[in-house]
């Protein structure tokens, strides 16, 4: 199955959102912020990305940037965790090259619903 | 797949609290006038947590009202809003509510919403009122309210009879570039509910000379025909993604229509030209923007789409419930412990290294001769350190730093300094000092009940303070520090100082002595720990509820700890509490007296020597003094303390430990010193009864018992009851 890089600041969520993925048969490998996600992107190569947008350190949209500048990521799907229904952050993200996002809250199916959408 | 969100509520709670305690200290040091930005993200960030888990998680309440607080910091923090010391408080306020809430949450009951609604509604006021982004509910609904969005059905959208539709899809050049395949999305529409088949058409017009062709961009569109019942929203939800990336059209066949005839190779063509024609088939945009992530339920049951999301969250919330209700909920709180990875990593690093030598061992035993014995004391070595370094590391899982319980200080402060009118300085040192979590959680309610008491009776009004001839500005210090083994939490004021006389008149009024006794002051000063003091003139609702001191002192006692008060009238008070560090373990100094083993407490030994009696004076004839350099020290005969028959009981033929306790030093006279080693301490109380001068027991290696030395109540019982330091001296 996949391989799949979790970023989110709070415990909970990438708990969840880890467990979840697990669950459903991926490898999970978590960061709490852009900067740790961006040190593990580069160390190995992951199938999607989901990452939280609001995020000490390293938002998720500088974070988003840094990885389409890499050539492993540039067309890997990554999609943004935001409590923003409103279009700013999705605008946002998409301008920064996220694929698309996850509007929380969002429970474990709808999660694995979303990324069955960008996991061939 | 059915998870049970509730096994996550747990970190939810904590990572919640903690980010509430964020919130606060951040609150509390913000400058209004420039509020820093990073600490303003910080409190930004903490509250969007909150919210977003929440919500996640199935508590609504919580995430409903915070999301009226993150509005208003992400005001600031865009600076749309001047912060206001008026938003500060607001904010603390609601700081509070939202820990009631969430602690109700955690013991698995339902929070009242009465105060979060009320502050919700001072929020929405200050929401409304100078922002311009109009109406309070509008500007509520941005983020929390995808709940009730009501998307607008296109025309053709509960057409749910047609039986299916043509969608014309060129996405812009540079779509694959945020990662989004065309080909995941036809994939996607297969599934999507209510199609029977689905027939894809690509459109290579624009496909420039292969020299020119930029391998990256998309050059290619798409026609697609949709066979079945299909909702128009199901197929919008797959473009949702790429609606600004691509010009998607959608276009229901009439009844009669048969789709492979007529539209598409016409539409086709026209596609480009056609794109001014687009927004009113795609007139639902910005709903469709907000909705489709929170339905995204393609393959999932069917009719469940519409009353999506909200619904979708609830039933894993109502699961957590009833588990929470298997009794678990409570007693997680009281018990977990939040540990870094780091030490985790340690502890299993050191695991590991006492398996290899575990296995070392056993091999050596398996074919053990006398050559080999070098090897088996190496590795007994070895084992020893393992155990050790284990020990440590375990212990340390325990430890945190006092801060925090500090932490909860600034804002009792600031808040009852207001109550009270009066103008304090909190000042905190030692934050970082450890102490053993169980013993933290413990020494909370005392301590804040001594701080109340300092505000409220120590510290003075900032008109009397200033016809004392002292600052406006009270200060309060909170210091904790390590000393012999134990933590000592110091909470000083500069305030007025306990009133002797007053005290030993309520004493004498309430009968606690006779008018006749003569009392040291710090006696009459130990008075107010005594079952039913209280000297408040008036009882007020912060201190002097007449569960006073003594229940702190009980509570202090009952951690094996002290608590004691100095005071100087007009200068100040202080009040010490002293604590064992951990309840378990020890770091002794075994030694000898007679056919007896004893430990000291490795911290607070000064150092050993052997004297002459050339350096001894008696006192009075009664104590003996040893000089010690430019010092003179009380000097204690173990065997006369314990009454036992010592090897010897000439001074030169004996060693002197010279302890150190309340910066006080004693000398001990002992026989010998054997080793130094960590002890597991067995509570003497609880096996059999509380012994003057010894603190507890321990079982050494070979099986014998060993009783461990409370130097302090051994001086105590030898009749050197340690002068307290004044720390008013300055």
């Amino acid at each position: 199955m996949a391989k799949i890089l979790a970023v989110d600041d709070s415990a909970s969520m990438r708990q969840m959102v880890s467990f979840t993925l697990r669950g459903a048969g991926h490898e999970v490998v978590e960061a709490e912020d852009g900067k740790q996600a961006l040190g593990l992107a580069q160390k190995q190569s992951v199938d999607l990305v989901i990452s939280d947008v609001n995020m000490p350190v390293m938002d998720g949209i500088s974070l988003v940037k840094e990885l389409r500048k890499l050539s492993n990521y540039k067309f890997t799907p990554i999609l943004m965790l935001t409590t923003e229904s409103a279009g700013d952050k999705k605008m946002q993200g998409k301008q920064a090259g996220a694929t698309g996002w996850i509007v929380k809250p969002f429970n474990p199916d709808q999660l694995l619903a979303t990324i069955k959408k960008v996991l061939g | 797949m059915g998870v049970d969100l509730s096994q996550f509520h747990q970190v939810f709670f904590e990572e919640s609290f903690e980010g509430l305690d964020l919130m606060e200290s951040g609150l509390l040091n913000i400058s209004v006038e420039e509020p820093d930005s990073e600490e303003l993200n910080a409190i930004f960030r903490a509250a969007h947590s909150i919210k977003g888990g929440g919500g996640t998680f199935g508590f609504m309440q919580v995430s409903n009202f915070t999301h009226v607080l993150e509005t208003l910091l992400d005001e600031v923090r865009a600076g749309q809003r001047q912060l206001e010391s008026s938003h500060v408080d607001l904010l603390l306020k609601s700081v509070d509510c939202l820990r009631h809430m969430l602690e109700a949450l955690q013991a698995g009951e339902e929070p009242s919403t009465e105060t979060a609604d009320h502050l919700k509604a001072d929020f929405e006021r200050i929401l409304s009122g100078n922002s311009e982004t109009a109406a309070p509910q509008s500007s509520s609904n941005e983020g929390a309210t995808p709940p009730e969005q009501p998307p607008p059905p296109p025309p053709q959208s509960d057409s749910g009879d047609q039986s299916g539709w043509t969608i014309s899809f060129a996405p812009n050049k540079d779509m694959l570039r945020t990662g989004n395949e065309p080909l995941r999305m036809f994939r996607e529409i297969k599934n999507v509910e209510g199609v029977i088949r689905l027939s894809v058409r690509a459109n290579v017009d624009k496909l420039p000379e292969f020299n020119l062709m930029d391998p990256e961009a998309c050059y290619l569109s798409w026609q697609l025909e949709v066979y079945g019942d299909v909702k128009l929203e199901s197929l919008k939800e797959v473009f949702a993604w790429v609606e600004d990336e691509a010009e998607i059209r959608y276009q229901a066949w009439d009844a009669q229509h048969q789709p492979a005839s007529t539209p598409f190779p016409q539409h086709a063509e026209q596609k480009a030209p056609e794109s001014s024609e687009a927004p009113s088939s795609v007139s639902a945009e910005p709903a469709a923007a907000v909705e489709p992530p929170t339905k995204e339920q393609p393959v999932a049951p069917a009719k469940a789409a519409d009353p999506a999301p909200i619904k979708a969250v609830t039933p894993p919330a109502a699961r957590p419930a009833g588990g929470a209700d298997k009794g678990s909920s409570k007693p997680a709180e009281a018990s977990s412990i939040r540990v870094s990875t780091e030490k985790v990593d340690s502890l299993i690093n050191m695991v590991g290294e006492l398996v290899i030598t575990q296995s070392m061992l056993g091999q050596l035993g398996r074919d053990f001769d006398l050559g080999k014995l070098q090897d088996l004391q190496e590795g007994l070595a070895q084992l020893e350190h393992n155990t050790r370094e284990l020990q440590e590391s375990v212990m340390k899982i325990r430890m945190m730093p006092i801060s925090f319980v500090f932490s909860r200080f600034p804002r009792l402060v600031r808040d009852l300094g207001q109550q009270l009118g009066k103008e304090i300085d909190l000042v905190l040192v030692g934050e970082s000092t450890e102490l053993d979590k169980t013993v933290m959680e413990k020494i909370g309610d005392p301590m804040v009940h001594l701080v109340r008491n300092s505000l409220d009776h120590g510290i003075e009004k900032p008109d009397k303070r200033t016809a004392a001839g002292k600052s406006r500005r009270g200060t309060i210090t909170l210091n904790a520090y390590h000393q012999s083994g134990n933590i000592v939490i110091e909470i000083k004021d500069d305030g007025g100082g306990l009133n002797t006389d007053r005290i030993r008149n309520k004493a004498i009024e309430r009968g606690l002595i006779s008018a006749t006794d003569t009392l040291s002051d710090a006696e009459v000063h130990d008075l107010i720990f005594e079952p039913g003091f209280s000297t408040a003139e008036t009882i007020s609702d912060v201190s002097g509820r007449g569960v006073g001191m003594d229940v702190v002192k009980r509570n202090i006692t009952e951690l094996n700890g002290t608590v004691e008060v100095e005071s100087e009238l007009g200068l100040g008070s202080v009040f010490k509490i002293r604590l064992p560090l951990t309840l378990a373990i020890l770091d002794g100094q075994l030694v000898t007296v007679g056919n007896q083993i004893y430990i000291f407490p490795l911290t607070s030994i000064v150092e050993s020597i052997q004297v002459d009696t050339n350096n001894i004076n008696s006192v009075g004839g009664m104590s003996e003094v040893l000089q010690l350099r430019d010092e003179y020290v009380p000097i204690i005969r173990l065997y006369e303390a314990f009454n036992i028959e010592p090897k010897s009981k000439k001074i030169e033929e004996s060693l002197i430990v010279v302890v150190e306790h309340d910066a006080e030093k004693v000398g001990i006279v002992v026989d010998e010193l054997m080793g130094q080693q960590q002890v597991v301490i067995k509570s003497l109380e609880e096996n059999y009864r509380k012994v003057d001068g010894v603190s507890g027991a321990t079982i050494l290696g070979d099986g014998k018992v060993a009783l461990i030395v409370d130097i302090t109540s051994l001086s105590r019982m030898m009749g050197h009851k340690a002068r307290l330091a004044d720390s008013f001296a300055a």
